[in-house]
């Protein structure tokens, strides 16, 4: 096959074309090496592996060959670099984990190699997934795949895991990894025109991922299908002793899952899920998703999610102060960057001052505010009061529905420039993501239609903790109805 | 409530963040915008709310009490921007 027939094919069609021995592991990772090539104007990848992938294709190669092949074997992803992968630098990136080679494997990557997955290299996010847009990368800012008709100006891959949405919209990966703390899985499919899903708190363990808000950090898949997420998430998932919190529970087949049939599934439709500004045409589609759902045979039912507005302050109060104490490791002494200085007192300020960016360094100041003596009750119990309040909404619509529709976030992607300098508009962003990571629950963004000027839109399915078989058997039936078969100005290898 | 430039700097002290003098005006006028926008958070009544850490179990899994890990000395050094002798090494803190 050619290249480009190659790129264009799913997660689960170069599984099967493998499987047939329509082309090898090693053909096809050929091809994605020279994908990550051809996309590199667009800074999706910090640390491209190409060698690493053919010696792991080769392997993958050699158990086709034997009939043993592994879930995912021959089927190259990329990797978001805040999963530390064993001697080649992770640098969630930030300058302060400069020349970082980590001398461990996260416990989600493992599991992808020991699936038979091949790694094509490490994506761009925001600086330790501090954003919403991956501007704030020490990398450089990544750029979307998708432009605008008749407008030149690049625009943001959403963050900010934007590397790894990039990587598998521009055809660069078959699939890949990311963490979601506040939608930063979701924000980006949705940007991009992919599918991503962040799973329920404890599905997949954080072991080895770069922690920005423990409480709050979800990895999870991302890929050009639903079918293909659900098989990523069967590797990626399970329990691992290393994570506290990672949930004992055995791993359903996410992929049988996907039968199609919701008839009588009550979906909940949240009246609160709307905020000043939302275009009418993320109205509109919402609108339109309901309608897709009723006609495959689901009952939609309108709920009140009270505590709505409230989920973004409490985010941003909770994921800051976790930051500050998780940051707090960096240091110059055991890792990473170290500036020199008189004392160890004046070292550690020097490391820390060159090595964050300006949002960390913003981030890690509020979030030590609000932990420091005296506003600690006021600040963050206060938050983490709310945080019950939000849960317990997502509680008890859960009597009543199956799952929850909503749009994934109340724009489409935007120009470098267009959004004003004001932390707080940038935070808005993720103000229909953060309510399922503060309650822990799992949720998917599904490329659903575009916006007037041509731009990918999501919409987010979310569900009971544990019952990702739910929100994916959804999500497919809403991407199928939807037909999103719209790819971006860029793909590698060309649109066929 | 609004952070003034002594109190970013005091902040900062606590990060281990050094700061130009020049950065602690406009980071005041920054941080106190966000705090001043988290605040929204008191018109949410939480009497006898319990606070939540986390959305798993509540109790932590308990493994047997035995050595799990270690014997990497030089896996764990091999990332020190400075280590000598099996030891990571910092300015002298001791006169």
């Amino acid at each position: 096959m050619s290249d480009p027939a190659l790129l264009a094919l799913n997660l689960a069609e170069a599984r099967d074309g493998l499987a047939r021995k329509l082309f090898s592991a090693r053909e096809l990772t050929a091809a994605y090496n020279d994908a990550v090539a051809e996309a590199k104007p667009l800074n999706a990848y910090i640390t491209p592996t190409p060698e690493h992938a053919l010696a792991m294709a080769e392997a993958a190669d050699r158990r086709l060959a034997r009939g043993e092949a592994l879930p995912l074997d021959g089927i190259p992803v990329a990797v978001k670099d805040l999963f530390c992968t064993r001697d080649i630098p992770t640098t969630a990136g930030s300058r302060i984990l400069d020349g970082f080679r980590p001398p461990y494997e996260s416990a989600v990557t493992d599991k992808l190699w020991q699936a038979g997955a091949v790694m094509l290299g490490k994506t761009n996010l925001d600086e330790f997934g501090m954003g919403s847009s991956n501007m704030t990368s020490w990398y450089g800012p990544v750029e979307n795949p998708w432009r605008r008709p008749g407008d030149n100006r690049p625009l943001v891959p959403g963050g900010s895991s934007g590397g790894s949405a990039v990587a598998v919209a521009a055809h660069a990966a078959l699939a890949a990894s990311g963490t979601d703390t506040g939608g930063s899985i979701r924000q980006p499919a949705s940007f991009c025109g992919i599918v991503g899903l962040k799973p329920t708190y404890g599905r997949c363990s954080r072991w080895g991922v770069v922690a920005f808000a423990s409480s709050l950090d979800h990895p999870g898949p991302m890929a050009r299908t639903v079918r293909d997420v659900a098989i990523m998430l069967g590797a990626m998932a399970g329990h691992d002793p290393r994570d506290s919190t990672s949930a004992p529970v055995a791993i359903p087949d996410f992929e049988a899952a996907l039968d199609g049939n919701i008839e009588g599934l009550r979906v909940g439709i949240p009246r609160e899920y709307r905020v000043d500004g939302m275009p009418g045409e993320i109205e509109a589609l919402w609108k339109q998703g309901v309608g897709w759902l009723r006609e495959a045979g689901a009952e939609p039912v309108e709920i009140s999610l009270p505590m709505t507005k409230y989920a973004l302050p409490a985010y941003y109060i909770i994921a800051l102060a976790e930051a500050s104490s998780n940051l707090a490791r960096y240091d110059g002494v055991r890792f990473g960057l170290r500036v020199e200085g008189a004392s160890l007192e004046e070292m550690y300020e020097l490391t820390r001052a060159a090595g964050f960016g300006a949002e960390v360094r913003r981030r890690v100041l509020i979030g030590t505010y609000v932990l420091s003596a005296g506003y600690y009750d006021a600040y963050y119990l206060k938050a983490q009061r709310v945080r019950t309040l939000i849960a317990r909404d997502f509680a008890r619509a859960f009597e009543r529905v199956d799952c929850i529709l909503t749009p994934t976030a109340p724009s489409a992607a935007f120009a470098i420039g267009e959004m004003s300098s004001d932390p707080i508009e940038m935070y808005l962003n993720d103000v229909f993501t953060v309510p399922a990571n503060l309650a822990g629950v799992p949720a998917v963004s599904v490329p659903a239609g575009v916006s007037g000027d041509g731009l990918p839109l999501g919409l987010q399915i979310t569900g009971r903790a544990f019952d990702e078989q739910t929100v994916l058997r959804v999500a497919e039936v809403l991407e199928r109805t939807a037909q999103f078969r719209h790819l971006p100005g860029f793909v590698a290898g060309g649109r066929a | 409530m609004p952070l003034d430039k002594a109190a970013v700097a005091h902040i900062a002290t606590l990060a281990r963040i050094r700061l130009f003098e020049s950065e602690l005006e406009p980071l005041a006028d920054e941080l106190s915008h966000i705090l001043t926008w988290v605040e929204q958070l008191n018109e949410v009544d939480t009497t006898g709310v319990a606070p939540m850490a986390s959305a798993a179990a509540a109790s932590l899994p308990l493994r047997e009490d035995a050595v799990s890990d270690g014997g990497c000395r030089n896996a764990i050094l091999g990332n020190a921007p400075n280590a000598a002798r099996g030891f990571f090494t910092v300015p002298k803190v001791v006169e």
